[in-house]
């Protein structure tokens, strides 16, 4: 609490400075979707994941198979398959300066080739500690794949630690600190 | 008197078929009329065979599971909806209470695909097409 009205003071007080921080310096900020066909498109099933989150060779492959797409059907229209592949490789993990993105690709064997952004070792590591109760056996998550579930600001790519909350779990530190 | 009556018959019929039609519906509708009046001589899409395909059931090939229209969208069309498999919010299809629904020609086409392929393992012909629009746009 103390540290939160120092922090809304020090943002106050120096508005520039505290706006800096959000946008690059952060670890968890992750680069925000700001293309209004991929957010139609790629979100009407699920949260529109941000294209960093996986490597060029990932997207490529996931493009070419909409039509089987686990197990649902999300085939789309040629051009417009084009468009969001184009859109998703401009921007992916291999080009983007978000830190997340380097920290995934690290521990990604160069012929490997994820579908998933929930298999990636970086991830499952950044994942482990959180109980399953919490997860798949709580219907308002279902699994990790729901990253807008937990982590309140993934929307605007904001993945720091004092905006996640699991739905029906205190905040996660509240949880921590009472075991 | 009797004229009178069929006049008031015919225009409520009018009237209510149109309230919430919607210039991408009634394109669609032409377009599939044509494919289908170069195979046979009367065409005609109806509400109670879209209500029909609606609520049938589908086995799925490699799961054996029962897949239907209201796996996703609920028996309700004028009910909020979850996407079966990720949750995620699907808004009412009724246009009486949605009035974003059945707007976009593209939009329409690209569900009416996805979803036919996925529940009855094979796109729709032009004549369901035409009935379960029908159907949703009486909702
Ligand atoms: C018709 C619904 C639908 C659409 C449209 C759709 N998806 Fe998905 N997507 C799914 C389902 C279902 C899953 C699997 C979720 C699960 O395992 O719980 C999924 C999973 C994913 C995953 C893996 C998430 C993980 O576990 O790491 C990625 C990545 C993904 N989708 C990307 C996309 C992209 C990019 C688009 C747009 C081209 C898209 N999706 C459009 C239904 C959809
Ligand atoms: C069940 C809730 C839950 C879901 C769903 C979830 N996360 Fe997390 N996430 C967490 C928690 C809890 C942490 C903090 C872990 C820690 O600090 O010990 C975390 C940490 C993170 C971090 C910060 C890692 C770092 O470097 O410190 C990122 C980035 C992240 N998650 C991204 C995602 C993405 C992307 C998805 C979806 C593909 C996702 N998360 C799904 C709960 C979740
Ligand atoms: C696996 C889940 C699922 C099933 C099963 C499903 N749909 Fe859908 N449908 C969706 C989703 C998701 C959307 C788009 C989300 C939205 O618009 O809110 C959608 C959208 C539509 C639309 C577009 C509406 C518009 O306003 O443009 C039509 C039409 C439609 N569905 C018809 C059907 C029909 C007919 C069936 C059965 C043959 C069916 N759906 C089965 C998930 C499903």
């Amino acid at each position: 609490m103390k540290i939160l009205s120092i922090l809304i003071l020090v943002c106050m007080v120096f508005p520039a400075y505290a706006d800096d921080d959000s946008s690059s310096g952060d670890d968890n900020q992750i680069t925000a979707v700001d293309n209004k066909q991929y957010l139609n498109e790629c979100g009407s099933c699920h949260f529109a994941y941000q294209p960093s989150l996986l490597p060029i060779r990932s997207w490529k492959k996931l493009m070419l198979q909409l039509a089987d797409h686990f197990g649902d059907n999300a085939e789309l229209a040629a051009e417009e398959q084009k468009q969001l592949t184009d859109y998703l490789v401009a921007n992916s993990a291999d080009l983007s300066p978000d830190k997340f993105a380097k920290k995934l690709l690290q521990g990604l064997a160069k012929d490997e080739t994820p579908l998933r952004i929930t298999i990636i070792p970086y991830f499952v590591h950044e994942h482990d500690k959180i109980p399953k109760k919490a997860i798949g056996d709580n219907p308002e998550v279902k699994s990790l794949s729901y990253c807008n579930k937990c982590h309140t600001g993934a929307e605007t790519g904001n993945y720091s630690e004092n905006s996640i909350k699991i739905p029906g779990y205190e905040r996660l530190n509240d949880d921590n600190s009472s075991h | 008197m009797k004229i009178n009556s069929e006049f008031i018959f015919v225009s409520t019929l009018l009237l209510s078929s149109s309230v919430y039609a919607t210039e991408a519906v009634d394109e669609l509708l032409e377009e599939y009329q044509q494919v289908l009046q170069s195979e046979q001589e009367e065409v005609s899409f109806t509400a109670e065979a879209g209500e029909i395909l609606w609520f049938q059931e589908f086995a799925d090939e490699k799961s054996g599971k029962i897949r239907q229209c209201t796996t996703c969208h609920t028996d309700d069309l004028r009910n909020e909806a979850k996407h079966t498999r990720t949750g995620k919010l699907i808004k009412p299809m009724a246009p009486s209470v949605n009035e974003e629904r059945l707007t976009e020609i593209k939009n329409i086409r690209k569900w009416l695909k996805r979803n036919c392929k996925w529940t009855l393992g094979r796109e729709c012909s032009a004549q369901e097409k035409g009935d379960v629009l029908t159907f949703i746009q009486a909702q």
